[in-house]
């Protein structure tokens, strides 16, 4: 079971972030991953490192190389906790929007009273 | 307006700014002095802030003044009852709120500093959260109640990422 609190920690930082965009497009090396950034190649494994322990990515061993992808369950147990936020301000809002509709149409109906009292 | 560009106009978003703070916009159609209302009014708010099904508002307490009281209380039929404390900071009629606020669960969390906006967009309005990120204590205590209601939110937006 991924750490909900390691996971966050590491997607506090932007480039982890990013590297963590680039591996939804498939399995890098940490060459590959190291080019876009312009960042040398132990600052990039120190950043893999941190997301491996979180849970988020996976290593496997290729002859000399280590291609990294996303490890699913991990990225699952975040998205499964940010959606369960999502959707209770979803909901609360889409009960708001329902609570705001009543309250235009009150008025209109209190406006209309009004103005059929005085045309008459 | 269509189906589809309703359902856009009403899209939450939610983003983070920096490394503390947490964005969320979403447009209502209805002016800003009802969006506003709707977050000052105790009558209102209990009729919407009650986060996930089967959650109700017995007790919400908003005093609109700076220094002002909040204290709203939610229960559920099975998984108990909790509850949130602050003070309204600063208040800028139906364009700014600035308020703090805890959750109870019953200990306390760390103060959450909350600025909520409303700005007039066409016949509508919308409405900007910033809020400081709750830190990893706070985010486990809220998913071991596995109850988040409407301004506690979250971090980075993965769906645009992943």
């Amino acid at each position: 079971m991924p750490n909900l609190d390691a996971a966050f920690s590491a997607l506090s930082d932007p480039t982890r972030r990013a590297i963590l965009a680039r591996l939804a497009l498939g399995e890098a090396t940490v060459m590959e991953l190291a080019k876009p950034f312009e960042m040398s190649q132990p600052a990039v494994s120190r950043h893999l490192k941190v997301l491996e322990s979180a849970g988020l990515i996976v290593r496997r061993a290729e002859g000399t190389r280590r291609p990294c992808r996303l490890a699913r369950p991990g990225i699952a147990t975040i998205d499964a906790w940010l959606d369960r936020l999502r959707g209770a301000l979803e909901t609360n809002y889409d009960r708001l929007d329902v609570v705001l509709a009543e309250a235009a149409h009150e008025t209109k109906s209190e406006t209309n009273s009004e103005n059929g009292g005085t045309n008459r | 307006m269509s189906r589809t560009e309703d359902a856009v106009m009403s899209k939450l978003t939610l983003k983070t700014e920096g490394e503390t703070h947490i964005v969320v916009t979403r447009r209502f159609a209805a002016k800003p002095e009802s969006v506003y209302r709707a977050h000052t009014d105790p009558a209102l708010l209990q009729r919407w802030l009650l986060g996930p099904e089967g959650w109700t508002m017995p007790v919400c307490i908003s005093e609109a003044r700076p220094g002002g009281k909040i204290r709203y209380e939610w229960t559920h039929e099975k998984r108990g009852s909790f509850y949130l404390t602050g003070e309204y900071l600063e208040l800028e009629p139906y364009r700014r709120i600035v308020h703090v606020e805890r959750m109870h669960l019953p200990d306390p969390t760390p103060d959450n500093t909350v600025e909520t906006r409303f700005e007039a967009d066409g016949d509508g309005t919308l409405m900007t959260i910033r809020m400081m990120l709750p830190d990893a204590e706070t985010r486990r205590q809220m998913l071991s109640t596995g109850m988040e209601h409407g301004m506690e939110a979250s971090y980075v937006r993965l769906e645009g990422l992943l």
